[in-house]
């Protein structure tokens, strides 16, 4: 039987106790495995940065690392595709724009740039997006104008909803479109469109349509003629105009306003010569009568 | 009285605060072994105010998380003898244990088995202020029992209210909200010298725990190895230790009475060691593996090595008879046996309905015991181990570690004692204006 060694005391020391006592408490645990790597860490960090050249290093490598990112060739717009709209309108936008191309997409906003051609008269809505290849693509809805408008400053092309689309420079230039004129015309413009199109029987012969005090029309025709429609229901009583033109031939003669404004007085005025001549027809008529 | 009322007033409290960290240690100090368990109270029944018995019998709410035994120094006859070492000794059992449960403790509720524990049985009995017994009634007729001389140096360990009487009815477990005018109750007390517990509690200061119960181990191991019926109709429980032999009986789940025999299996080492010249280390080994207390014709012919590092031949070559050792063994074990019989009968133990007698403890696991057992306390002998308690390593479940599991238990599910309920305040004034009044009353 082999002697018994004398074994080592497996006693703790005070210490040693103690120690582990200290680490099994959750404070004293988190303090030394988070509390103190953290500090030091943090101590170490603001130490470097107590001088300013590490400062400005810092700032410079953050700088040239963002740069050299932003302007990777993924990320750069090199050209502008610009669709749905004519050339003129495509020109104006592109210097609305104001890119000077290339340029990284991380340099402007598209937000912003829609934003801006929007704000064009003759955009109506335009969308942005920038095209793998770098392209960005502009696609645009212009408005279509249907009239001129006459103003006090000059000629302009105005759509559907009554908005300014451009100016021009003269009415021969867009002869395809009626003319509308007036104050406050703008505010009406479906109701022109229907006088206008109930007016298709005279259309040779129509200039324009003139807005009244901002509350009637006056449908102008050449040699000087107009029609002046009432308040309400204005397509109704030109129609009447077009029948009693059509039956009786009322256009071709010598009269210079058809008065249409109260319905159930129509009223016409001659011409000076016409009422002169109509006045000599009706004395000799009434001089041979009496 | 009034300094041990206090006392044991703040260890309550130490262990509530215990239960609300929900970590606490069980410390077994023995005379060969000192072992530490960490329970962690958590179980489902830990806010639930359960009445009677719970599943499991109310041990699902905690379990053991951590378990450390070590070779205990500084402890003989079960009571602190070496500061320092016994201090050495704790520490190393809470460290590892610690270790083990990777938790820091901070209370600890202890247990020992020596320091001539000694028990009275005492009673009083008041009149009841109104119709219902109330906590204060408990109160008071527990603090009516009078004091029996306990002696210099002495401290109460245990003062438990074992039976309470309501008039003519006896037997009541809990008497509050019965109707009766004379309340009497029983209690039974339990003294130990008072300088084992002063070294305990500095052993265990010294080691940063603070103390949440103490209780003695006779009594630990009776609620750990004896089973529900034993304990209902009467038992005694014998927790043979290394140093000291504790004896505990029990009668309707309370201690009746618990003594213990300043006796144990470290004496038989210490016999074999002088009967046959060995160290204590190698008696101890051959105890272990070849002892027993019945010898057989078989016996005579096994032969066991007893060994020596002298260095002369004939000395290191020695071997014994396997019945030269249960020779020696038998009559210290016969003699531990005889002295709990006296014990016994001096407790009169006779006279209880059941005399069940459970050996268990570290010294129970001697082959053959309990045939001599029975030889000497009578017919109904059995073997205990104790209880299954949750998450106990294997290597703690066996009667060596009746007295840590049964600390446990205690842990969790504390018995009554006198400390528990409120003392009565000595409001005399109000009492004789109370009594002013009711003499009006009952005159006018």
């Amino acid at each position: 039987m082999l002697a018994m060694k004398m074994r080592r005391d497996p006693t703790p020391s005070r210490w040693g106790y103690r120690y582990q006592r200290w680490m099994l408490s959750p404070v004293y645990r988190t303090l030394i495995k988070v509390g103190i790597p953290m500090t030091v860490a943090g101590l170490v960090t603001a130490a470097w940065l107590a001088s300013p050249d590490n400062r400005a290093t810092l700032v410079a490598n953050y700088e040239s690392l963002r740069e050299a990112i932003e302007h990777r060739p993924e990320f750069m717009v090199t050209a502008v595709a610009i669709d749905g709209a004519e050339q003129r309108l495509s020109d104006e936008v592109r210097e609305v724009l104001g890119l000077a191309l290339p340029l990284s997409s991380f340099d402007f906003s598209l937000e912003e740039l829609r934003e801006k051609v929007e704000a064009l008269n003759a955009v109506e809505s335009a969308t942005l997006r920038i095209k793998p290849g770098g392209v960005l693509q502009v696609h645009i809805v212009a408005r279509t104008p249907v009239a001129v408008w006459r103003g006090d400053n000059g000629l302009h092309l105005i759509d559907a909803e009554g908005n300014f689309v451009t100016a021009i420079e003269a009415r021969s230039d867009r002869a395809d479109l009626p003319l509308i004129a007036g104050d406050g015309a703008e505010d009406h413009i479906a109701e022109a469109m229907a006088l206008f199109a109930a007016a298709t029987p005279v259309w040779d012969r129509v200039r324009g349509l003139v807005r009244m005090g901002e509350r009637r029309w006056d449908l102008v025709l050449d040699r000087d003629q107009r029609i002046q429609l009432p308040e309400e229901n204005p397509v109704r009583a030109l129609e009447r105009v077009i029948v009693m033109a059509q039956s009786q031939d009322l256009l071709e003669r010598d009269v210079s306003v058809i008065d249409f404004r109260h319905s159930s007085r129509p009223t016409i005025r001659l011409n000076e010569q016409a009422a002169a001549e109509m006045r000599r027809i009706n004395a000799a008529v009434s001089g041979t009568g009496n | 009285m009034r300094h041990l009322y206090e006392a044991q007033r703040a260890m309550r409290n130490m262990r509530q605060a215990a239960m609300q960290r929900g970590v606490v240690a069980i410390l077994d100090i023995g005379s060969s072994k000192i072992a530490c368990l960490v329970l962690r109270f958590d179980g489902p029944e830990r806010f639930r105010e359960s009445e009677g018995v719970g599943s499991l019998a109310g041990q699902s709410q905690f379990r053991v998380i951590g378990a450390a035994t070590t070779r205990s120094r500084g402890v003989s006859f079960g009571e602190i003898e070496a500061v320092q070492e016994a201090e050495r000794t704790i520490r190393t059992a809470v460290h590892a244990a610690q270790k083990m449960a990777n938790v820091k403790v901070d209370h600890v509720i202890a247990c020992f088995g020596g320091a001539r524990p000694r028990s009275y049985g005492l009673d009083g009995r008041v009149e009841i202020d109104g119709q219902i017994v109330t906590d204060s009634d408990i109160g008071r007729v527990l603090a009516a029992c009078d004091m029996p001389d306990i002696g210099e140096g002495r401290e109460v360990l245990h003062a438990q209210p074992v039976n309470f009487a309501l008039d003519h009815r006896s037997g009541l477990v809990d008497p509050r909200g019965q109707v009766g005018n004379e309340l009497a109750a029983d209690l039974h007390l339990l003294t130990v010298e008072g300088s084992a517990i002063h070294n305990l509690l500095h052993c265990i200061k010294r080691c940063d725990l603070e103390l949440a119960g103490i209780a003695s181990s006779a009594y630990v191991s009776g609620i750990a190895s004896l089973v529900e019926d034993e304990q209902e109709l009467g038992a005694a429980c014998i927790d043979m230790g290394g140093g000291s032999t504790g004896l505990s009986i029990f009668m309707k789940k309370h201690m009746i009475y618990a003594d213990s025999v300043r006796m144990g299996g470290d004496h038989v080492t210490k016999d074999i060691s002088l009967g046959l010249q060995i160290p204590m280390a190698t008696a101890e080994r051959i105890k272990t593996f070849y002892g027993g207390v019945v010898a057989t014709g078989m016996d005579d012919r096994e032969m066991i090595e007893i060994g020596g590092d002298t260095g002369d031949w004939e000395r290191d070559r020695r071997t014994v008879s396997r019945a030269e050792l249960i020779g020696i063994m038998r009559p210290r074990v016969e003699e531990i046996l005889e002295e709990i019989r006296a014990r016994l009968d001096a407790a009169g133990f006779e006279h209880l309905p059941s005399q069940q007698i459970v050996l268990t403890g570290g010294a129970s696991q001697i082959p053959g015991l309990d045939g001599l057992a029975s030889r000497i306390l009578g017919q109904q002998v059995r073997l205990g181990r104790p209880l299954r308690v949750q998450g106990l390593p294997q290597a703690a479940t066996g009667p060596a570690f009746a007295a840590g599991v049964g600390l446990t238990l205690f842990a969790a599910n504390p018995q009554d004692e006198w400390w528990d309920f409120e003392i009565p305040a000595e409001r005399y004034p109000s009492r004789s204006l109370k009594r002013a009044v009711k003499w009006f009353k009952d005159n006018w």
